[in-house]
């Protein structure tokens, strides 16, 4: 066993420099069918034969050598395939190694083995289970690409179906008793929308929130802070609301996901605070002070709302007219910030602190709805204008044409003078 | 008893000249007599365009921080300044295509033929100069239609063989569109062009005074009755030149010229960019173009193509006419029918694309 092991720690220094070296084993599996040829067909696109490593660097053996017999010779390293026990490890020779890495990657971490040790994977592997994910569930194996490859597979426009691709097995986690629906209600959420619709990279995905090689869900306690990470003002008036205490003292859940959920986060809206589905009356009964002042915040965010969409609608109602509005549409975009404002001041639960923000946001819906209405009536003076004038040219025109008449009738040959 | 104003200035320069050229110039009356009046169209635009011009620099600031928003401060601030901006963005379209049917006019009747080789050479410098006009007052208002519009324009013409790198840098002053591309360019908009045109529209005038106006060759100068000039042309002209202004008064009114958004270098190209109309054929023929043609790259090839044709556009009294001065009508009617063809087809085609 330490004959492999000494190989798989040096032999790929001793062949940093060979680039093209000769590899066997692709030259033998290459002509083989099926699944023996299988890797040697994947590993035109792995990105360790890209960066000059071999099949030999992880199998052990010598790839120089074209005899079966000594290539495959386990006197020479050969292990055939690993256990999917001895995966990581086998992984974290060299990508747990700082100086092996900096040939390579200088800027790429090497704790991914010890973080992956402390996940739940990690630890289910070390008891003995087999059936959680190892680096090649997620990386894939013999045409493992960068990370940044977009056609890998944890490249985040992937990410969520990698991760499904286990987690929404119901016979593959069963044995478990935890959910499979993660996935089919990602999939219904604002932040699936950006990444797959909108094609934001930076948009959640599993790994945002649960992490990558220290995969292990987030407790309880921290969800607002998993949530805080990037939604930062939301979290920080969160925490100091009325809410905060109860939530985490609320058995079952806490914090941001009481009211949007965990993996199937929707778009939030004021149907949240007040009507049928609002999540404020799962504890706040209608009539008690605290549905009121939902109802009441509800009202301000949908009046603001409003305001703002009649001002756009009649800005670009003159817009079309061709009137230059476009000062009063910058300015409504101050009016959208303070909506914004607005909705994120809910998350303090004090409706003075809303006010602040509605109060200035309909100030300027206002007075953009005034340059609007003003630009409208503009275009209406103008057309009166042109009409009038129009009228008048007309008016010139046929008096100009009496005179010429005129003039051609008092002077008879002054249409048909000789040539000079 | 007060002396007349015309007697006033008579005892002090002597008119008797312009009397007599107003009392004697007369215009043939035919049946192509109509295109006579598109040179006074084209005039009366210019006119226009020197008027609202002269307006528009009251406001107007051409450095890169200032441009757009002074066009924005003339559009929404100035007392009607939105109808001076508007005037002048539609009068200017105007004039060009009153230019170009003037043009083709002076092609079907066969009027540049001996002794008007130099009026049509005028008129073509002339022609030349109004897209000049075109070009450089586009970038004025530094918005972002307009300033990718005039990196495409600047680019094509840098890309001449030869000459072009140094054209290229004359153009933009320096190595891309920026503030000094602004500077030069509304140096060019209200000092180089005005002064050249003016200059050049005075030998025009003073060329078909001298000539007097052409008559087709199909038509004996014999038998053409002739009209008094003033008043009785000048009255008809009047009356066009009164439908030309209300024309320019509603679309002014109905289609305000719109400001855009301010031009941002760092932006990426608006979709679909392309020049204004009157170089949208020549714009959508390179396109057409392979990009190697042989040896040739495709694009200097359609720039050495169009250069050969507007010099033989230009030198076309010389070939559409004999030594005797008679028109070879079939070869430049022809020819006059391939390139308004080629135009109006390209110009929609360039559109639609």
């Amino acid at each position: 066993m330490r004959a492999p092991i000494a190989l798989l720690l040096f032999a790929p220094l001793g062949l940093l420099g060979q680039g093209t070296a000769k590899n066997s084993c692709l030259d033998c599996h290459g002509m083989l069918d099926g699944a023996a040829q299988r890797p040697a067909l994947l590993a035109k696109t792995d990105v360790h034969t890209a960066n000059g490593l071999g099949c030999a660097d992880c199998h052990g053996g010598d790839r120089t050598s074209d005899d079966p017999g000594e290539a495959m010779n386990p006197a020479k390293g050969f292990i055939g395939k690993p256990a999917r026990t001895a995966i990581p490890k086998l992984c974290a020779h060299c990508h747990g190694d700082p100086n092996f890495m900096r040939k390579f990657r200088p800027q790429q971490r090497v704790d991914q083995f010890e973080l992956y040790q402390t996940s739940v994977h990690g630890k289910r592997l070390a008891s003995g289970d087999d059936n959680v994910a190892t680096c090649i569930d997620c990386h894939s194996v013999h045409d493992i690409r960068a990370v940044k490859d977009p056609q890998a597979p944890v490249y985040p426009l992937h990410l969520p179906e990698t991760c499904a691709h286990c987690h929404a097995d119901a016979k593959r986690m069963a044995k478990y008793g935890i959910p499979t629906n993660q996935f089919a209600e990602y999939q219904t959420s604002v932040h699936w929308n950006a990444l797959k619709v909108r094609g934001d990279l930076s948009a959640p995905t599993c790994a945002s929130c649960h992490g990558n090689h220290g995969a292990k869900p987030p407790q309880v306690e921290s969800v607002a802070a998993v949530c805080g990470s990037c939604h930062v003002l939301f979290a920080q008036l969160y925490q100091k609301s009325v809410h905060e205490p109860i939530f985490s003292a609320a058995s079952g859940g806490g914090g941001c996901i009481v009211c949007h959920s965990n993996h199937g986060i929707h778009q939030p809206s004021t149907a949240m605070l007040q009507g049928s589905k609002a999540v404020c009356a799962q504890c706040h009964d209608a009539g008690t002070p605290g549905a009121n002042v939902a109802a009441q915040m509800a009202g301000w965010l949908d009046g603001l709302d409003a305001a703002l969409k009649h001002s756009e609608s009649v800005l670009a109602s003159a817009d079309k007219y061709g009137m230059e509005v476009s000062e009063a549409q910058v300015r409504l975009g101050d009016g959208r910030e303070n909506l914004v404002k607005a909705r994120l001041a809910l998350h303090a639960f004090q409706p003075e602190q809303m006010k602040k923000p509605i109060d200035a946001g309909m100030a300027i819906a206002n007075e953009t709805l005034r340059a609007g209405q003003a630009a409208l009536h503009e275009k209406d003076v103008r057309r009166m204008g042109l009409a009038v004038s129009v009228v008048f040219i007309g008016i010139t025109i046929l008096a100009i044409w009496a005179l010429i008449r005129r003039i051609e009738a008092s002077r008879p040959g002054a249409s048909a003078p000789a040539p000079k | 008893m007060r002396a007349k104003p015309g007697n006033w200035l008579g005892e002090r320069l002597d008119l008797s000249a312009v009397r007599e050229l107003i009392s004697h110039k007369t215009v043939p009356v035919h049946s192509a007599t109509r295109w006579y009046y598109f040179g006074g169209i084209t005039l009366f635009l210019f006119a226009i365009q020197v008027i609202t011009g002269i307006l528009l620099m009251l406001y107007y600031r051409p450095t890169v921080n200032e441009a757009f928003e002074s066009v924005r401060f003339i559009m929404t601030r100035v007392e009607y300044g939105w109808l001076i901006r508007s005037i002048h963005s539609w009068s200017a379209n105007l004039l060009i295509f009153v230019a170009f049917v003037h043009m083709f006019s002076v092609v079907f009747t066969h009027a540049y033929r001996k002794p008007r080789e130099l009026t049509w050479l005028t008129g073509i410098a002339l022609l030349g100069l109004m897209l000049f006009f075109g070009f450089s007052g586009y970038l004025l208002p530094w918005n972002q239609i307009s300033y990718f519009a005039t990196k495409v324009g600047t680019d094509v013409a840098a890309s001449t063989p030869l000459i072009g790198p140094a054209v290229g840098r004359f153009l933009r002053g320096g190595e891309d569109v920026g503030g000094a591309t602004l500077t030069r360019f509304f140096d060019f908009h209200v000092i180089i062009l005005p002064l050249t045109a003016m200059a050049l529209v005075g030998i025009h005038i003073l060329l078909v005074q001298q000539h007097g106006m052409s008559t087709p060759p199909w038509i004996a100068p014999s038998g053409v009755r002739q009209m008094r000039f003033f008043p009785n042309f000048f009255l008809r002209e009047l009356m066009v030149w009164y439908c030309a202004l209300a024309a320019l008064g509603a679309l002014a009114a109905i289609f305000p010229w719109e400001l855009g958004e301010k031009a941002d270098p760092f932006a990426s190209a608006p979709r679909g960019i392309r020049p204004e109309w009157y170089f949208l054929a020549q714009f959508y023929t390179l396109k057409l173009i392979p990009s190697h043609v042989w040896i040739f790259e495709g694009e200097i090839l359609g720039i050495l193509g169009f250069g050969l044709l507007a010099a033989s556009w230009a030198v076309l009294p010389f070939w559409g006419a004999d030594s005797a001065g008679n028109a070879r009508t079939r070869l430049v009617t022809g020819a006059g029918v391939v390139m308004v063809s080629y135009l109006a087809a390209f110009t929609v085609l360039g559109y639609l694309k």
